[in-house]
């Protein structure tokens, strides 16, 4: 576990070192919320509101998935890392955990934007954090495998959002669904916590038990 | 060299029993089920519909095993089953997503609703899309082998938490999801008779071209690899 927190801060400083990446995910963000926008209704829905902030965060988000490994490949890191004495499900792990933090910067930005921007508030704030975290979490653990899928193939940007946004299905779902009863909707968001909370559960545990066989030469 | 002569011996046989089951289904299919009494001619094309439904999730849940099994033993044999059996699993779903917009058109006037299993079916045929395009992209020969496992692993692990989730988005139409029912709708015997035999034939068509598409598999193997003994020597 000592592996974990070394390779997670290890990311961090590079990523806040040279944050051209970092700042390339949050303008990305911006600008799909910007253009949904102007194909939202005239009048924002709650509705409205969540789809625009969850398809910001999922393409900002696989940008940032993406970068993770990318980073790795240069100068044979990933191989100094394969060689490293660490469990490869403490990689998995820490590289989660990474994503996690900065997909969590880019929503502490993105969320109150789009609050700003569709003119809705959340109900209750904290409960609106937690949908925000679980979604996070679960595209995190997701993402993560997918991305070290990605850098082993040829053609690596195109396939990551093809094999992220099939998968990914219920937890958008559910964290759209739970975040427009969040910020004022109609409905009940006890029950798409359960189904956030689940599809976390099975794709931390199956990242960290495949990805062994991902890292694997 | 048993083996070797029953996979012989089964490859003969099989398209002599597919093609007369699936004559056979054409013809109870067209000429001895009778017509359906409120939607008329057009639910004929459910004995299609169902049975290919029924082949693809098969041919699906064989990516999931064969995965499993790959991943944990490294065969090559069962990599090769789960990608044949991708490809013709994509074949049978495509097939379901367009013979319901045909009947569905008809009976609900609508070429396409947000229906859950109609949902389900085409995130289903994008998974399975992307199984196969991760394939075609392609990287080292055992590292893209050992990927497509993972997705066909973790692709089947998302069905339940896709029945769910989509279920709990649309709300349960129980109208629409009765009137799809096949037990609820067949009440002439005959009807589900049909319906055994098309399946019948269905699956011995998938079990046909999944032996066919193993020996291309095999032999394709066998040139890369007699390509590398030459490099090496």
């Amino acid at each position: 576990m000592n592996g974990v927190w070394q390779i997670v801060r290890k990311d961090l400083r590079i990523e806040f070192r040279s944050p051209a990446g970092l700042v390339s995910i949050f303008v990305l963000g911006l600008l799909v919320l910007l253009i949904f926008q102007f194909a939202a209704p005239e009048k924002p829905t709650p509705e409205s509101a969540a789809g625009a902030l969850w398809i910001s965060f999922v393409f900002a988000g696989t940008l940032g998935a993406q970068r993770t490994f990318l980073l790795e490949r240069d100068n044979l890191c990933l191989d100094g890392l394969k060689i490293a004495p660490i469990d490869p499900a403490a990689i998995f792990l820490a590289k989660m955990l990474g994503t996690l933090v900065t997909l969590t910067i880019l929503q502490a930005v993105m969320a109150p934007l789009t609050s700003v921007f569709f003119g809705v508030v959340p109900v209750s704030p904290l409960g609106f954090a937690l949908v925000c975290l679980l979604g996070n979490l679960g595209f995190a653990a997701l993402a993560t495998l997918f991305a070290s899928i990605s850098v082993g193939t040829r053609a690596r940007e195109v396939i990551l959002p093809l094999l992220i946004f099939p998968v990914l299905v219920p937890l958008l779902i559910a964290a759209v669904k739970a975040s427009a009863v969040l910020l004022g909707g109609a409905g009940e968001a006890g029950i798409w916590l359960r189904v956030l909370v689940a599809f976390d559960v099975v794709f931390t545990v199956a990242g960290w038990l495949l990805f062994e066989h991902v890292l694997r030469e | 060299m048993l083996a070797k002569r029953l996979e012989n011996v089964v490859s003969l046989l099989l398209p002599w029993l597919a093609g007369p089951a699936m004559v056979a289904a054409l013809y109870l299919i067209f000429m001895v089920v009778p017509t359906e009494r409120d939607q008329g001619v057009v639910q004929r094309i459910f004995y299609f519909h169902v049975p290919s439904a029924w082949t693809a999730f098969l041919g699906f849940f064989v990516v999931c095993g064969a995965s499993l099994l790959y991943l944990w033993r490294g065969n090559p044999g069962f990599d090769r089953i789960a990608r044949a059996s991708a490809e013709i699993g994509m074949v049978f779903c495509t097939l379901v997503l367009l013979t319901g917009p045909i009947w569905a058109r008809p009976i609900w006037g609508a070429w396409w609703t947000w229906d859950p299993r109609l949902t389900m079916t085409l995130i289903l045929w994008t998974i399975y899309a992307s199984y196969l395009l991760l394939r075609a992209f392609g990287g080292g020969e055992d590292q893209i082998s050992r990927y497509a496992a993972v997705l066909g692993i973790v692709g089947a692990i998302d069905i339940p938490l896709i029945v769910v989730s989509v279920r709990l988005w649309r709300g349960i139409h129980p109208a629409v999801m009765m009137s799809r029912d096949p037990q609820g709708g067949l009440r002439d015997p005959s009807m589900r008779f049909t319906l055994l035999v098309a399946a019948g034939a269905f699956l011995l068509v998938y079990a046909w071209l999944l032996l066919v598409r193993l020996r291309t598999l095999r032999v394709a193997d066998g040139v890369v690899e007699l390509e590398r003994e030459m490099r090496a020597s």
